[in-house]
């Protein structure tokens, strides 16, 4: 009975109203609007992908990927000789990439060593040291300190720094790959530093006071308790500065001597991948086997710090789940 | 008896796999205060989000089943949710005023609705106000920042503004569970003056309020409707053991 | 007992004052460092210096033409980058379901932060000159027109560049709009687009513009990207153009030119000009004024963020 009365005012009820064409229309178009964005977004990330690949894996059609290593040729003598050599303008091109990864490997290796035992240090005193209103002043000087451009790191590396460790070093090449690993330094010490800070600071507040509860001093805290506890957030930040280290270009260009050494003396002058490409890329006819070996090189410098950031993006997001109760 | 103004056959609502409201039955009835109580995770809140499609706006959720509004199904695919929704208002469980004047908050809901003509919009907010007995505080207050009010004035300025819309039926979630006992006695009251013209379901955690404010109540157990009646029937002589319990506080 | 006590803390003291000493270094070195660029540079810093053109093969004269050029390719860099990282970014935080693929496109964007500039330098290389700059000039027959390195070219690869730095900003600033604030525009009645541009964008609005900022910092400062995309050691005439609609000209940037670069002048002085000693005093003002810029920009960015944090703090 009552049920009919209910369903009879379902006629004239202002619940009955369907949905406007026009807003129904506005609201999808809008909605597309922002696909289409994401989607060109995403493109162009699929994009760099592809490009790089397509143009890197060219000089792969004329070039092996054992040249890529080394070169067997005969020596004066008629010897097979074994040489490492970039020198993909000579006449008979040699396309090994050891030299160049030799290069980076001993400008960014210094560097993230050196950046680990400052920045970590840096990260401990402003998360677990620092007055804390002095903390909110100098956190913003260390993005500050993240934010000076690499060339001009690099150019006070050459031009001050370089003499500086000349006059006390003597080192066999003026410009070198330890000049250049300071000035690399500057570039991670405030990734590491800043990122070290962050996953201190997210270790919940109850494991200090239990700690110091059971009459832990403040450095037994930090070394025995908070560490321990940040270490994977800690490594993380490292893998994240060696791999900026890795990928950083004006500072090696411009303080790193630029000669393809195969060398494992800090002190000589080496070249790095990312070096190599800015400084021959301008020069180099586009279409050669020198201009794709040099895309070639992209490919290996990406792949390199696509797998460090993505451990390090791994383990991060494992300590955010972890830290999370 | 009075009418029915909402009436809900065989609900069921899943959040991904797990099921959180099994077969729910009900009538609720107009200008009435019907109360949800049980205790947390029991669905209650859930439950009042259906009646105005707020758990759309949630992924993975999945509904079955017919809620009708003076009718009309509201789950019918042609129908207008926000036309829906405007005339459902809501009071959520913390206030949560934009971070706008009093005068824009209140606004807010005539404006997307079309309405433009200041004079009509100054007119809505004086009645609404008045309506929510907060005039005389804010009056000379209306430009300043919302946030700027107190807690009890915060959650009388979302009732207000929830009324802008004109709807027939509010909803409020837990509306006074965040605030002290002098305020939670000036919502209980406006609760109270409200269900004259309006179709009120409210979910409270507080026995005690549920017991003062409405007409119906109804207890939720793990995503059932254990027992709906009036509320004196069920605080004074439930049927079932579950809700005898709940009631008297034997409850774990 | 005792002793062995006070031992621990003679560590725990010693190691506590190595982490002091460890910043304060830090510190003084990043002063001694700024302080060099400005004893050095400030000597040189004039009017005329930040607007003549270089002179005398670049031992002389001002470095105008690189700032307006930088200016040039981070307004360009802005155009492209804003737009199409914000919209992106409202995409993913407000319509796209939390699904593996929007994952996937978030893990991405993260990436993407990480990949070397000089990359982006050869992906602006193989994709914006050769890909479609080859292309348009086939499809419009201007000859080598778009072809070649060229300031459009350098903007489009920095707005690649930055692009993750603007959607991630956007992310958060979105994400730190309260679910309550939506719920609440739903409950009265609004539309989807109606609550991101009532409710949603005006509270994002500061949290957008500070990943603007740190964007025209990090695209200014970029060097390595550009070293083949069209940045010039010395260009007699600025990359302008007169834009005329009937007999109305306005001089506009010209997209197609090469340009001076603040960034690369420091860089190509430094290492190739004809007398790198007797140009010091200008490259170190060089050095000056694109630290000088790029804090400016940093600390704008920093103090927008402290405020839009305690803003949100309060709600």
């Amino acid at each position: 009975m009552e049920d009919k009365e209910f369903f009879q005012k379902a006629v004239n009820s202002k619940y009955a109203k369907k949905i406007g064409k026009h807003t129904r229309l506005k609201e999808s178009l809008i909605k597309i609007f922002f696909a289409v964005n994401g989607t060109m977004a995403l493109i162009f990330i699929i994009l760099i992908f592809v490009f790089l690949f397509k143009e890197g894996f060219k000089a792969l059609d004329h070039i092996g990927l054992l040249d890529f290593l080394y070169l067997d040729r005969p020596d004066a003598s008629g010897n097979i000789e074994r040489v490492f050599q970039w020198y993909p303008t000579s006449e008979e091109p040699r396309y090994s990439l050891i030299p160049l990864l030799i290069g980076t490997f001993l400008t960014a290796f210094p560097a993230t060593i050196i950046s680990t035992l400052l920045g970590v240090g840096a990260g401990i005193y402003l998360s677990e040291v620092a007055n804390p209103k002095f903390k909110e002043f100098l956190k913003p000087m260390i993005e500050l300190f993240a934010g000076i451009p690499t060339v001009v790191l690099g150019f006070i590396m050459l031009v001050v720094g370089a003499s500086f460790f000349n006059d006390i070093l003597h080192p066999a090449n003026r410009l070198n790959a330890f000049v250049a690993s300071i000035g690399l330094s500057f570039v991670i010490i405030p990734i590491i530093a800043s990122l070290t800070e962050d996953a201190l600071h997210s270790i919940p507040n109850d494991l200090r006071m239990a700690s110091y509860g059971l009459g832990a001093t403040k450095w037994q805290t930090i070394s025995k308790v908070i560490l321990p506890a940040a270490f994977s957030g800690v490594s993380a930040s490292i893998l994240l500065g060696f791999g900026r280290a890795i990928g950083e270009t004006m500072i090696v260009l411009m303080c790193a001597g630029n000669a393809a050494n195969l060398t494992s003396n800090i002190f000589l002058s080496v070249r790095t991948m990312t070096a190599t490409i800015a400084a021959e890329m301008g020069e180099v006819s586009q279409g050669s086997d020198h201009y794709y070996s040099l895309f070639f090189i992209g490919i290996v410098l990406f792949t390199i710090t696509f797998f460090l950031n993505l451990i390090a993006e791994i383990i991060i997001n494992k300590m955010r789940k972890k830290n999370t109760f | 008896m009075k009418e029915t103004k909402i009436v809900v056959k065989d609900l069921n609502l899943f959040y991904g796999d797990k099921q959180a409201l099994k077969k729910i039955t009900m009538d609720i009835p107009d200008k009435r205060v019907t109360a949800f109580i049980g205790p947390s995770g029991c669905g209650k809140s859930t439950f009042l989000r259906v009646i105005n499609r707020m758990n759309d706006l949630i992924d993975h959720v999945k509904i079955d089943g017919e809620v009708y509004i003076d009718g009309v199904n509201i789950y019918d695919r042609s129908l207008d949710i926000v036309n829906l929704r405007k005339n459902v208002g809501m009071v959520f469980q913390k206030s949560n005023l934009f971070p706008k004047t009093v005068y824009e908050n209140i606004v807010y809901g005539p404006r997307i609705n079309g309405i433009k003509d200041k004079k009509v919009l100054d007119e809505i907010v004086e009645r609404t106000l008045n309506q929510a007995a907060i005039w005389e505080e804010v009056k000379d207050r209306l430009n300043d920042n919302a946030l700027s009010l107190s807690g009890g004035q915060q959650q009388r300025l979302c009732i207000a503004r929830a009324l802008a819309v004109e709807p027939e039926i509010i909803l409020m979630d837990e509306p006074a569970s965040a605030l002290d006992p002098i305020s939670t006695a000036k919502i209980e009251e406006l609760i109270h003056d409200l269900k004259k013209q309006y179709t009120i379901v409210i979910v409270t955690h507080n026995m005690q309020q549920a017991a003062r404010v409405s007409d119906q109540t109804a207890f939720f157990y793990l995503g059932e409707l254990i027992e709906f009646d009036r509320t004196t029937t069920i605080f004074t002589n439930p049927s079932k053991k579950q809700t005898e319990d709940y009631v008297t506080g034997r409850f774990g | 007992m005792e002793l062995k006590k006070r031992k621990k803390d003679i560590a725990g003291f010693v190691s506590i004052g190595i982490v002091r000493i460890t910043f304060s270094f830090l510190v003084l070195i990043l002063l001694l460092l700024l302080g060099k660029i400005f004893i050095e540079g400030i000597g040189v810093i004039s009017l005329e210096f930040l607007i003549d053109e270089p002179r005398n093969n670049m031992t002389e004269g001002g470095i105008g033409p690189a700032i307006f050029g930088t200016v040039a390719v981070t307004l360009l860099m802005v155009l492209f980058a804003v737009p199409l990282g914000v919209f992106s970014a409202i995409y993913l935080n407000e319509y796209a379901k939390d699904t593996f693929f929007t994952r996937i496109i978030r893990t991405s964007i993260n990436n993407l932060a990480g990949v070397p500039s000089i990359v982006f330098g050869l992906f602006g290389l193989g994709f914006f000159i050769l890909f479609i700059g080859k292309n348009l000039d086939e499809v419009f027959q201007t000859g080598l027109l778009f072809g070649q390195p060229a300031l459009l070219w350098a903007s489009t690869t920095l707005a690649v560049l930055v692009l993750p730095i603007v959607i991630v900003s956007t992310l958060e600033a979105l994400n730190s709009v309260p679910k309550s604030h939506r719920d609440a525009s739903y409950g009265l009645g609004a539309t989807k687009w109606q609550t991101i541009k009532n409710v949603v964008l005006p509270q994002a609005r500061p949290g957008i513009l500070t990943g603007t900022i740190l964007a025209i910092s990090r695209g200014a400062g970029e060097t390595a990207p550009i070293l083949f995309l069209g940045a010039a050691f010395f260009l007699p005439n600025l990359p302008v153009a007169d834009l005329c609609i009937g007999d109305y000209c306005i001089p506009m940037i010209n997209p197609t030119e090469q340009f001076m670069y603040l960034a690369y002048h420091i860089f190509i002085m430094a290492t190739q000009s004809a007398n790198p000693t007797k140009t010091l005093p200008i490259q170190y003002g060089s050095t000056l004024v694109l630290i000088v810029l790029t804090f400016l920009l940093n600390i704008t960015a920093i103090i927008f963020r402290y405020r839009f944090r305690k803003l949100l703090g309060r709600l």
